[in-house]
């Protein structure tokens, strides 16, 4: 399946419930008036972006209208895409062959760390690369074998020590193996953890300052993994973890089910940290770059 | 940090420029009305729900002297937080069936904490004097069954799982079968996160229902889920049947907006909540709690418990009892530093305050100022922590090398520890007086809005 079709299937619910919603306000004069723009402005809270991105756009709408007396219904989609265009920010990781790229995994929990860990996996082996998993989750019951599971089904060797153990030395085994064995993408697996638990995030620091050290020359990336049926607490998680372990990326995982997905705009404008990829289905290849120009394509109705 | 701001500063900042007029205009209360609006929907509070909840609270201020009043903002507050409360109803308790034998069903999305909710549920069933068995019927998410099975070996509950089985209902019968032969009186399902958009996903859980023909069935929700919770719980409902549902996560600083969207939404109540990571953190739920957390305005409660339970008493005790004898040293500062650090981060508890919430947010707090007074204070000899008369100088001088600080701040410290020995003097004759005090029950009306 083309990436353009995964990203509109994915997003089918958000994209059926926005257009129907603009289609719905525009259908009566065909142009937008005060009120229909009030509820295009709930319409974009009710799909998670946050009532301060949805007046900032609708703020631009309002303006674009004023200055130009064009209030139908195909300049505000036009609009309203540029401005949610603005808000987002991509990136598109890399893993070069020959060296050693790290990508840290972290996130709350149950936003789906391991799983996309085992995408990831998936996705760079296909492309020829040495990749290994390391089980950094030494807390919760069985994530252990969940992701020596995924590493039989992906065929990726994991690296792992008992639960209960300490994280950073799971991290500092991987990193000398990964080494011996010429690996060029270790993916770290952390246990997940509230943004508000201090000690929990002291080790993650942690983590990060064994990987800086051992591993000084690979090129590392912290991806912060967010449930796309998070609210507004999203963002607070985005600002925490990029406070305490430097965020380089962004994952958006579940967009392809009920969510509705406007919370990766929320996220995007407040912290300005960019978004590198999307869960968009269970199995183990729905995993797509971030493509900002896709998301809102799927998003709102083509004219 | 506006995102958080609570509502009462907010509210109070527009009353503020109403001070000195005579009337408040029609534009004032629409702003605040906007206020409130806000203050919900960034606590993911669903949006209709919203709409309806300000058109509620506009009349009631209406009909009300809020305007009359000193502190109207803080009256208006008082009125949403009775509002949320009439939604958010009364506490509720878990089923029991009159057959002696009773059926706990728990589903959700993935990730909402299914698996951990079903062990802290079997570990306080078995506290109220139930037998519960737990039962995995989790045949997609790898390794799911062998989470449940540790994590219910670590509290010693019965559980069945058959990883090897392709069909939950297949397991769910086993379970009930097992459960049965165990002479157990609850059982437990834990099934696998689903979106409800997922028909034969969800065709697999009425089939699982239909076998261990649930008492209860429960949605978990994570407290940070938004917007779509309820419709996510409408298609739960509408598909399996809804009996009520349990919020986790809530340990986060997530508002929980959902918990309110849900409830007015099904109808359904709120059971329990999970505030931690441990098996023991499930709660039971109030809704005083709620209200106050959705609206931002910090949660005493929480606070006070946190601090119970971080806190080590015996040491507390000792401290206050050598504060009593005027024995208070350097080194029961650093104790009390490092408890104190043990509870979080300095911020977290300030906007756990009343009033304090959206400003500790803007609080420029130094944490590094208390490591480096622990460092100072871990830099001097046992004498003189438990004699700082001894410092002088040259230890001063010393202490501040050692620590990686300067002697102006290790005077700093000396002057904090002094005043703070005269500020706790007066406590601990006041405590003295008093004797041991009982402790209070909450009673919310007593809050200063």
């Amino acid at each position: 399946m083309a990436i353009f079709d995964k990203f509109k299937k994915g997003l089918s619910k958000t994209r059926d419930f926005i257009s129907n919603q603009i289609n719905r306000v525009a259908a009566e004069f065909g142009s937008f008036d005060e009120d229909m723009l009030d509820e295009l402005e709930m319409t974009l809270v009710a799909a998670d972006c946050g009532l301060p991105a949805a007046t900032e756009a609708i703020d631009s709408i309002r303006e674009h209208i004023r200055l130009t007396g064009d209030a139908s219904r195909g300049t505000v989609i036009r609009v309203l895409r540029e401005k949610l265009l603005s808000m987002l920010d991509e990136k598109k990781l890399s893993v070069p062959a020959g060296e050693l790229s790290i990508f840290l995994m972290v996130g709350v929990n149950g936003t789906g760390k391991t799983t996309t860990a085992a995408k990831l996996a998936n996705r760079y082996k296909a492309e020829g690369r040495r990749v290994m998993m390391a089980a950094a989750d030494t807390f919760r019951a069985a994530a252990i074998e969940q992701l020596k599971e995924w590493g039989e089904r992906t065929d990726t060797p994991v690296i792992s020590h008992e639960t209960g153990s300490d994280p950073a030395a799971v991290v500092y085994d991987a990193i000398q193996s990964a080494k011996a064995r010429k690996t060029e993408l270790l993916i770290v697996d952390t246990a997940g953890r509230l943004h508000t638990k201090k000690n929990l995030m002291d080790e993650l620091a942690k983590i990060k300052r064994v990987i800086q050290r051992e591993a000084a020359d690979a090129k590392v990336e912290t991806l912060l993994v967010l449930d796309a049926t998070t609210g507004q607490n999203a963002i607070v998680q985005a600002r925490s973890y990029n406070e305490a372990i430097e965020v380089s990326g962004l994952v958006i995982s579940k967009l392809d089910g009920n969510a509705k997905g406007g919370v990766a705009i929320a996220v995007s404008r407040e912290t300005g940290l960019p978004l590198a990829l999307a869960g968009l289905g269970e199995q183990v290849d729905d995993l797509q770059d971030f493509d900002k120009q896709l998301f809102v394509d799927a998003l709102l109705p083509i004219e | 940090m506006a995102v958080l701001e609570g509502l009462t500063s907010r509210l109070t900042a527009i009353t503020d420029k109403m001070r000195g007029k005579s009337r408040v205009s029609e534009k004032d209360i629409k702003e605040m009305m906007r206020e409130i609006r806000l203050a919900l929907l960034e606590a993911d509070v669903h949006y209709g729900v919203v709409k309806e909840l300000a058109e509620y609270i506009n009349e009631k201020a209406k009909g009300s002297e809020v305007m009359k009043s000193l502190t109207p903002g803080q009256q208006i507050v008082k009125i949403v937080h009775e509002s949320l409360l009439e939604v958010l109803g009364e506490e509720e308790k878990l089923a029991v069936s009159s057959s002696g034998f009773t059926v706990f069903m728990l589903y959700g999305l993935q990730g909402a904490g299914k698996t951990t909710t079903a062990a802290k549920l079997a570990l306080h069933l078995r506290k109220k004097g139930k037998k519960p068995l737990l039962v995995s019927v989790d045949v997609h998410r790898p390794a799911a069954q062998e989470q449940l099975a540790v994590l219910a070996k670590s509290i010693d509950i019965p559980y069945y799982i058959n990883p090897e089985e392709k069909s939950a209902a297949k397991i769910a019968k086993e379970g009930l079968e097992r459960a049965k032969y165990l002479m157990c009186n609850t059982l437990i399902v834990d099934t696998a996160g689903r979106m409800t958009i997922d028909d034969e996903m969800m065709q697999e859980l009425r089939d699982i229902d239909k076998v261990v023909q649930a008492d209860d069935r429960l949605l978990i929700v994570d407290a940070m889920i938004g917007q779509e919770a309820v419709e996510i719980a409408r298609q739960f409902e509408e598909q399996i049947g809804l009996d009520g549902f349990i919020m986790t996560k809530l340990d986060g600083d997530a508002r929980g907006g959902a918990a309110l969207s849900i409830r007015k939404m099904t109808g359904k109540p709120i059971k329990m909540v999970g505030t931690g990571e441990q098996l023991a953190d499930l709660e039971p739920f109030y809704p005083d709690r709620l209200a106050s957390r959705i609206l931002g305005m910090g949660d005493v409660l929480s606070l006070i418990e946190k601090a119970e339970q971080t806190l080590d008493e015996e040491k507390a005790q000792q401290t206050l009892d050598r504060l009593r004898q005027n024995r208070f040293t350097m080194q029961d500062m650093l104790e009390q530093l490092e408890q104190i650090q043990n509870m979080g981060s300095i911020k977290d508890m300030l906007s756990m305050i009343p009033g304090l919430g959206s400003k500790a947010a803007n609080l420029d707090v130094d944490e590094n100022q208390l490591v480096s007074v622990r460092a100072i204070i871990q830099s001097m000899t046992m004498a003189e922590r438990e004699n700082p008369k001894l410092l002088n100088a040259s230890r001063r001088k010393r202490i501040a090398s050692g620590s990686g600080t300067s002697v102006q701040a290790v005077n700093q410290v000396v002057r904090q520890y002094n005043d703070s020995l005269k500020l706790m003097k007066q406590f601990g004759n006041m405590g003295g007086r008093r004797g041991k005090r009982k402790r209070q029950k909450f009673d919310p009306s007593s809050i200063q809005w």
